[in-house]
């Protein structure tokens, strides 16, 4: 029962990052039908400018804030700069880029950072919490709480301003809301933006318990995929349900099987959704008008 | 107040508007009929900016307008009524009608809320109904209602009549006319030539891309190939 306990929180910690990395992929696919594959890079710059800052001498949480900028920046970036340029162009073809970006960004932090593994200190400790005979990372619940706030503050956006129904709007019917005046080249930068800052805010959690480094961004795109397919690609409330299962699946997987498996559970959940229920869990059928 | 001159526009390498000319001067209803596949959409969508035009000028209030994007062009004054209404199903019919003040969205949209509502009281009583949920004609006024809200100085409607109910038709009409009356410029694309035919001051006829007939509404009435061709007669 401890065991399972365990494993479960690992299971939920790591899920919350896939889910993050989930909301951060349904966010730019609703306003722009786009599968950003570069989405796991957001998570690497995030962890290692905040790690390079902070070697740098400058205080952790500035060095956060910076990591944080910059992430939001290169997301931008690349909207306005990569997939832009090519609007109009095939989705297929939108998607290419997005891995081209990645491929990118892996290699410009290749050499700007370096190869090797890099930590953060916990925020509050490293002194695991005993629980039902668990033992917990209080930086694991720093990870769930920092994924509830930020679930939170993307919900009271969308519930309680205009920009919030504008970017629903957008993703609900495109023409309708250019006809009514929005700027829907706007909302898909600002989705961008907001999806890399939340992406670099996974990776500045995540980093004190898993570690990072200039590649760490290919398998969280992967596993964040494979959660925002397995919730059904453009649901939020999927994108989280299925980043906490997958970790889950991942940590019970490690835990009673073999560690070695433990990525096969996401490919194989990738499989599985895209030949038994392509609409995932709380994915809808879209309804074309004509 | 809107002048369209020679506009071709097209679909990858398929012109469907072969050097369009049409003008709608202020406080008139100007209607455009013509068949399926005409291109009316096609026009109405050039003149909001949401379909490129290959050639010609548009131009409001004296101003050519055909390089602005869409969204400075509903600044400007111009609000759409979509073909197939268009609403945002997912948000409620409260959300869908603010959203069409998103053009203005720094000033009071209060006074426009509530003229909207008394225009058509059916949608005050279900204002935070999902507009997905709602029938064809609500969803009707509540597309016009979301134009409304940009307090557009023309109005471009497509086909509002479609699919609606023989009351709800007339029901419609009598609200453009009473926008009309209200000062607002009108044009009005259908298929159902006979109602348009009924409210407007003008039309025109569009026929695989071309306006092959203009002039005051009651002439184009008694047109014989219009009488035969779209009103049965
Ligand atoms: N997105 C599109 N891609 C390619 N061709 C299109 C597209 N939309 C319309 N067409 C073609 O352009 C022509 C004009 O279409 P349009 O929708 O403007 O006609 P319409 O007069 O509005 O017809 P309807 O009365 O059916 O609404 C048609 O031949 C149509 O097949
Ligand atoms: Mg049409």
């Amino acid at each position: 029962m401890a065991e399972l306990l365990q494993f479960a929180f690992s299971g939920l910690t790591v899920g919350a990052i896939y889910a993050l990395v989930a909301l951060g992929f349904t966010l730019i696919h609703n306003a722009s039908d786009i599968i950003n594959f570069a989405q796991g890079e957001f998570v690497m710059l995030g962890g290692m400018t905040t790690v390079f800052m902070a070697t740098a001498g400058i205080p952790l949480p500035l060095a956060m804030l910076i990591a944080i900028v910059v992430t939001t920046g290169v997301g931008l970036a690349l909207h306005r700069f990569a997939i832009e340029p090519a609007r109009g162009a095939s989705p297929v073809a939108l998607i290419m880029i997005t891995i081209g970006a990645s491929v990118f960004l892996r290699g410009v932090a290749q050499i700007v950072f370096d190869k090797r593994f890099h930590s953060l200190p916990p925020l509050f400790g490293a002194d695991p919490i005993q629980f039902g005979g668990a033992a917990i990372l209080p930086q694991s619940l720093v990870v769930l709480a920092g994924a509830a706030v930020i679930v939170a503050l993307l919900w009271l956006f969308v519930e309680r301003t205009l920009l919030g129904k504008a970017v629903i709007a957008t993703a609900a019917n495109r023409l309708a809301a250019r006809l009514i005046g929005v700027d829907t080249r706007r909302i898909v930068d600002f989705s961008f933006a907001v999806s890399a800052a939340i992406g670099a805010i996974a990776g500045i959690l995540i980093t004190p318990i898993a570690l990072t480094s200039y590649d760490v961004g290919t398998l969280l795109a992967l596993k964040g995929f494979a959660a925002a397919m397995l919730g059904g690609i453009g649901s939020p409330l999927g994108a989280v349900v299925g980043g906490l299962l997958i970790g889950m699946i991942e940590a019970l997987c490690a835990g009673y099987v073999s560690s070695s498996y433990k990525d096969a559970a996401a490919f194989l959940i990738i499989l599985v959704v895209l030949i038994a229920m392509p609409q995932g869990l709380f994915g809808r059928v879209k309804v074309e008008r004509v | 107040m809107l002048s369209i001159e020679n506009v071709t526009s097209a679909y990858g390498r398929i012109e469907v508007l072969h050097g369009v000319t049409l003008r709608v001067e202020p406080g008139e209803i100007v209607t455009l009929i013509g068949a399926n596949g005409a291109g009316k959409t096609t026009l109405m969508h050039a003149i909001s900016g949401v379909q490129p035009i290959t050639g010609g000028a548009i131009r409001f209030n004296g101003e050519p307008i055909e390089k602005r994007p869409a969204h400075e062009r509903v600044a400007f004054g111009i609000s759409q009524v979509p073909e197939g209404r268009q609403v945002f199903a997912p948000l409620s019919v409260l959300d869908n009608l603010r959203l069409g003040a998103w053009s203005r969205r720094d000033t009071d949209m209060e006074p426009e809320l509530a003229r909207v509502c008394a225009l058509f009281p059916m949608l005050d009583a279900i204002l935070d109904m999902p507009a997905g949920a709602l029938s064809g004609g609500q969803q009707q006024m509540l597309a016009i209602g979301r134009a409304l809200m940009a307090k557009p100085r023309l109005l471009l409607l497509d086909e509002p009549s479609m699919g609606l109910a023989p009351n709800l038709v007339d029901q419609l009409l009598a609200v453009i006319r009473a926008l009309r009356d209200d000062s607002l410029t009108i044009l009005l694309v259908e298929q159902n030539a006979r109602a348009a035919l009924a409210i407007a001051d003008r039309a025109y006829v569009l026929e695989t891309g071309r306006v092959t007939l203009s002039g005051p509404a009651a002439e184009i009435q008694a047109d014989r190939r219009v009488r035969e061709a779209y009103l049965g007669i």
